[in-house]
């Protein structure tokens, strides 16, 4: 295993005695699980009381800020826009673009930001990247970060008397640092103007000696550099970076992760610019979106991590996860995974799975994704999950509905039953307005169809359409689309066709549904000893058989006499 | 129409209404209410567009619009509607059917009335109590009707405090909208397809009427009645297609588009200018449809400053002779005269656009990129 790069945090979790107790832990998404045991450090195995919660702890707290989910929903419209242009442009105009962008994403990460003074290294970070002129550039940016000069400013000018004013000659130092003004004040041998007069010929001890005005080591390099080689070039800036760190901290202090960033900038490293950043920062958003727009100005060598992606894909992988494990930032995280080739539809496969869906809105736009990438398993499996939610709430046409759409056959007929086993006990249908609207869904499964047409008949037989009725019925049987359980059934919603005052079935209709009975009857298992319940059961079974028996054959003879007599006559 | 402000307001946007403004008056719209959704913490706001006299340098402010006041929401907003100036209805995900009133004294909404069990599954009174999400809502003072993934209808009256009247399972699948037609009459529209009209002043638990799709029971997701004539309803359905419904004739619609590419969330005829229709989708884009035929000749390459414009002619199916005065160039049956107009009103595609309402030249909607766009200049 590598070395660590920095000492790990500990994070004190309060209400667990971690000195007493052994702590039990486990891996999220986003998140762990930590809570106590009752396994204590000593060596007894004492039962000692613990603490009794689990505890759930986030790294990533980002994510719930308000004002940076502006950033993250802003930042993914561009990340899109910038692989989509990606896949249409080549080569020189890459680069262009990629600043585009760049200068896109600073000018949102600034108005976002503006107010939040503990994110400034964010901006900090980003601006360093473009190496145009220079110390413009390092000149506004400090502007931009020192905010107390301007505000200084316009109390001191806003004063009657300004050269006066305590905070004159301070202002005067300030400026000079940060505008490299030259104040019209008037002549006089006065200590202050020494030194402004020493600094403006670059002599460094006397900037030191007005530190506290400097806010900050950079604040001190660039105001240096102002007076002592204003046409520093690129290429050297990390030399005087690095030694005005060490002139302005004097030893005090260790440098923070900030100043490791920056020092990491001012060298032009990007790959330690993004391993500073990933140390320091709790959120991916800002490695993850500089490497990408790095990626596509080509100006990364990419390196192969453990796993086989490289590094963006790294990056993003990570920062779409953690997007994921947000209530409801994980739409955003989505298109992430999909511009990530190798690893970034199987992370989605898994994540979008997983998502708790309390509506069936959500349902529905989670369905859509999966959809719209053609991850057919993922519908299924979520379709199902829906569906027997639907069946345990009695909603059926719910449940049908899901299994439509998953085109789920299996389910489908799993419903059908529902319904035939309702309608058996309670000898009619519920729903009829999904039974007779199933439209072309009736052809999804067998069960499906054959409620369908079974409805169908029922309306049949209501407008009195008897031989339809009859056939279909018949039809029904025979095909072998209606279940063998299900034929008593038919055969006695036969009866009162066969008792009809005019002869429906014919001939050959009433040998097939002496046929139909008597494979239902043969098969029947014999019954050994039983109760009276089943003793009953059975009793009234041999009735209907009797009865069914009795009707076909009287019909038989009703239509063997009445084909018989229209034949002769 | 050239100016469209966006505006990201850290939550996900399921609901957009403008609030109605008093009859008689001629302002044009100045206020509206959000519902968030898929939050931790959801959130129902109020938001005005009204100047504020302070123009920005570089004039870009202009048209922003300011939080004016929010209030914590139990659940998703599924639905939001205004019942009076005052106050708004929410149906949420929890199954609760929520009345906020606004003080515009002190900038606050406080909740009026709630009723908590509108919608469940297993009743209050069984062992294993579960609710359902409240899908739909509709008022009209002082009648409220809510539906839900329950399938069930429940009419209540304002500072009543139970139901006036609950049609059980009156839906086997999910009821996804509901709109009135006449007075005692709705319309609600379910996930097989399928419209089905409501007279509450019969007793029974049966739908008076019950029309369908023709070929796949595509789910139905929103509905909405044209502002004259209310026998032409507009839905959309889980494919995207817009279909045009004549309540009076047959069972099946009058005429189909294909519209969006995903799920279409919301339809919308404008209220004082009904040749004129709004969908929004899950795919992340918002269509003016312009069916207005009285327009001056326009050359193909003319655009209405959105992105994209194209001329379409509809299918329809048989329509009974009645006077092509009357009719609603949406039923119209002269397929060469009369062509629609589509617009697409965003600037670029984004998340799916959820929510979109209309007043007057003002239009707003909001999307799951957690942005909402207004424009006050739709018809420029």
């Amino acid at each position: 295993m590598e070395e660590l790069d920095g000492e790990p945090a500990v994070t004190v979790i309060p209400g667990v005695n971690s000195k007493k107790n052994q702590m039990c832990f486990d891996w999220g998404p986003g998140e762990m699980l930590v809570c106590e045991t009752s396994f204590s450090k000593k060596e007894k195995s004492e039962m000692v009381p613990s603490c009794p919660f689990i505890y759930i702890i986030r790294k990533d707290v980002d994510v719930y800020s308000q004002i940076l989910r502006k950033l993250f929903n802003e930042s993914h419209g561009i990340f899109l826009g910038l692989q989509r242009i990606d896949e249409e442009l080549t080569g020189k105009s890459r680069k262009s673009h990629g600043r585009q962008f760049s200068s896109q994403v600073r000018g949102v990460t600034f108005v976002v930001l503006a107010s939040l003074c503990p994110h400034q290294f964010i901006e900090v970070g980003w601006s360093l990247l473009p190496a145009g002129h220079l110390l413009l550039h390092l000149l506004d940016w400090v502007r931009l970060h020192v905010c107390e000069v301007d505000s200084l400013s316009a109390d001191v000018l806003g004063s009657e008397n300004p050269s006066n004013h305590d905070s004159f000659w301070n202002l005067g130092l300030g400026g000079m640092t940060s505008h490299g003004w030259s104040l019209p004040y008037t002549f006089a041998t006065n200590p202050h103007l020494e030194s402004l007069l020493k600094i403006m010929l670059g002599d460094e001890a006397a900037l030191l000696e007005q530190k506290e005005l400097l806010s900050n080591w950079y604040h001190f390099l660039v105001t240096r550099l102002l007076y002592s080689n204003p046409t520093v070039k690129p290429i050297d800036l990390h030399y005087y970076a690095q030694s005005s760190l060490d002139l302005f901290l004097g030893g005090e202090s260790s440098p923070e992760p900030l100043d490791n960033i920056l020092l990491a900038a001012f060298e032009f490293d990007i790959h330690q610019v993004i391993k500073e950043c990933s140390i320091a920062l709790s959120n991916w958003w800002f490695v993850a979106h500089l490497t990408d727009l790095l990626d596509h100005c080509k100006l990364l060598q990419s390196h192969n991590l453990y796993f086989g992606s490289n590094m963006r894909e790294f990056l993003l992988l990570e920062y779409a996860s953690g997007l994921f494990a947000h209530p409801s930032l994980w739409q955003l995280g989505v298109d992430y995974f999909d511009y990530c080739p190798k690893l970034g539809r199987v992370s989605l496969e898994l994540h979008i799975e997983r998502i708790p869906l309390n509506t069936e809105q959500k349902a529905l736009k989670v369905l859509r994704i999966c959809e719209q990438r053609q991850m057919t398993e993922q519908v299924r499996s979520i379709c199902k999950i829906l569906a027997m939610k639907a069946v345990r709430n009695n909603r059926l046409g719910s449940a049908l509905s899901w299994s439509i759409r998953a085109k789920d056959a299996a389910f489908a007929t799993l419903v059908s039953d529902r319904f035939l086993r309702d309608y058996c006990e309670r000898g009619c249908f519920s729903d009829l307005d999904l039974i007779d609207n199933l439209g072309p869904a009736m052809m999804l499964s067998d069960r499906l169809t054959f409620l369908g047409k079974y409805r169908e008949f029922h309306r049949m037989y209501g407008e009195k359409r008897f031989a339809d009725a009859a056939s279909l019925l018949l039809s029904l049987m025979t095909s072998g689309i209606a279940p063998r359980s299900f034929w008593m059934t038919l055969l006695t919603d036969a009866l009162p066709l066969l008792e009809q005052k005019q002869v429906i079935f014919s001939a050959e209709q009433t040998y097939e549904l002496m046929q139909c009975l008597e494979d239902l009857t043969s098969r029947r298992p014999v019954r050994g000893e039983s109760d009276i319940q089943q003793l009953q059961d059975e009793d009234i079974e041999t009735t209907k058989v009797e009865m069914l028996r009795l009707a076909l054959a009287r019909n038989l003879a009703r239509a063997i006499i009445r084909e018989g007599s229209l034949e002769g006559s | 129409m050239e100016e469209i402000y966006a505006k990201f307001v850290s939550q996900k946007i399921s609901k957009t209404r403008w609030r109605p403004l008093p009859p008689g008056s001629l302002q044009t719209a100045e206020t509206f209410a959000t519902g968030s959704w898929d939050n931790e913490e959801n959130y129902v706001s109020l938001w005005s567009i009204g100047d504020f006299g302070n123009l920005d340098s570089d004039g870009g402010f202009e048209g922003d619009h300011q939080l004016l006041c929010d209030i914590r929401h139990h659940g998703d907003v599924m639905d939001l509607q205004f019942f009076d100036q005052e106050r708004i209805v929410t149906a949420s995900s929890t199954g609760c059917v929520t009345v906020f009133l606004h003080h515009p004294n002190n900038q606050t909404l406080s909740v009026n009335q709630q009723w908590t069990t509108a919608h469940y599954h297993a009743g209050p009174g069984s062992p294993s109590y579960s609710s359902a999400p409240c899908t739909g809502v509709v008022c009209n003072n002082p009648e409220i009707v809510t539906v839900g993934e329950d399938g069930r209808i429940n009419l209540f009256r304002a500072d009543h405090k139970e139901a006036v009247r609950t049609i059980d399972n009156a839906d086997s699948s999910t009821l996804h909208a509901v709109t009135f037609l006449r007075t005692p009459e709705i319309l609600t529209v379910n996930s097989i397809g399928q419209l089905k009209i409501w007279d509450f002043r019969q007793q029974g638990n049966e739908p008076s009427q019950i029309l369908s799709l023709t070929g796949d029971r595509v789910p139905l997701h929103c509905v909405d009645r044209h502002p004259n004539q209310q026998h032409v309803v507009a839905t959309g359905g889980q494919d995207g297609m817009l279909s045009i419904w004549d309540v009076r004739q047959g069972t099946m619609p009058v005429s189909l588009l294909k519209a969006h590419e995903a799920e279409m969330w919301e339809v919308h005829f404008h209220p004082s200018n009904p040749d004129h229709l709004f969908t929004c989708s899950e795919d992340g884009s918002l269509w003016h449809w312009d069916a207005s035929t009285d327009v001056p000749e326009k050359s193909s390459l003319f655009h209405q400053g959105g992105r994209s414009s194209t001329f379409l002619s509809h299918s329809i199916s048989n329509q009974a002779n009645v006077h092509q005065s009357v009719i609603s160039s949406w039923l119209s049956t002269d397929p060469a005269k009369d062509r629609i107009e589509i617009t697409s009103l965003l600037p670029s595609r984004s998340l799916s656009v959820n929510s979109l309402d209309i007043l007057g030249p003002c239009l707003v909607c909001g999307t799951d990129a957690e942005a909402i766009y207004v424009t006050r200049h739709l018809f420029s």
